[in-house]
């Protein structure tokens, strides 16, 4: 990806996108579905959108997800 | 459990923010027993939409990140009110060998942020674009919370790109689809 594209993409924003606040009261849902193997992104099409654009909130799922993994037998 | 979630949750993070050693595992024990804390008073809210352990977990998640978000500010990387508009072409991948392509759409985007924000989401913007700051980080220094940084740098976002789309330095949305 060059400057241009990476730049238009830091810029973009999904209309769809819930928030911070929405995305984290359901982070736990979401990421048990993901882990179910249920395509949680078409279910919660808001917050799939924000954890794409959200540093710290897409760091907060890559955590929950790498802890049920880790739980996991 | 809870422990084990908190150091592995460190672990994956710390680093990065240059956490290591027994700083690291005081982070993950007092995140662990503040989570525990949430989890205790908070467990009459549990409405079994998930797993109990994902839903517990996520307090694990939460206070690391907002333990690693006070901890920028005991070693910031750079103040808070520097503007480090020469780091832009770094940041974004712009070839030093192509500069006359790419100079105006930084200057352009540099008048934007002047011209089109408010003061608020040009401090928001500076920080979190230019200087790096972590949003979390960013909203402990501004008494706020994430929520209200990331509405400020979306609508930031939003304006900063209608800018450039409407001088003809990206292509809107609508004739990028057709």
């Amino acid at each position: 990806m060059n400057g241009w594209a990476a730049l238009d993409l830091f810029l973009q924003t999904d209309p769809r996108d819930v928030g911070c606040a929405e995305a984290m009261d359901l982070l736990h849902v979401y990421a048990d579905l993901v882990a179910a193997g249920v395509p949680a992104e078409e279910r919660y099409p808001g917050i799939a959108a924000h954890l794409r654009a959200c540093g710290p909130c897409g760091q907060d799922y890559d955590g929950l997800l790498a802890a049920i993994a880790g739980a996991a037998p | 459990m809870l422990l084990r979630a908190a150091r592995r949750e460190a672990g994956r993070r710390g680093p990065r923010v240059q956490i290591t050693g027994p700083e690291l595992e005081d982070l993950a024990c007092q995140a662990a027993g503040d989570a525990l804390l949430a989890i205790t008073q908070k467990a009459g809210q549990f409405r079994g939409e998930s797993r109990f352990t994902t839903w517990a977990y996520r307090f694990v998640i939460f206070e690391v990140s907002a333990k690693i978000g006070r901890h920028f500010w005991r070693h910031p990387t750079r103040p808070l009110d520097a503007e480090s508009w020469d780091r832009l072409p770094d940041r974004f991948g712009f070839d030093p060998a192509q500069e006359s392509e790419w100079r105006d759409l930084l200057a352009a985007l540099r008048r934007a942020v002047d011209t089109e924000l408010t003061p608020r989401q040009r401090e928001v913007f500076v920080a979190v674009a230019l200087n790096d700051v972590p949003p979390d980080a960013l909203a402990i220094k501004l008494g706020s919370n994430r929520n209200a940084i990331y509405k400020m740098m979306f609508d930031a976002r939003r304006k900063l790109r209608a800018a450039l789309v409407a001088n003809g330095y990206l292509h809107d949305e609508e004739s990028r689809r057709s």
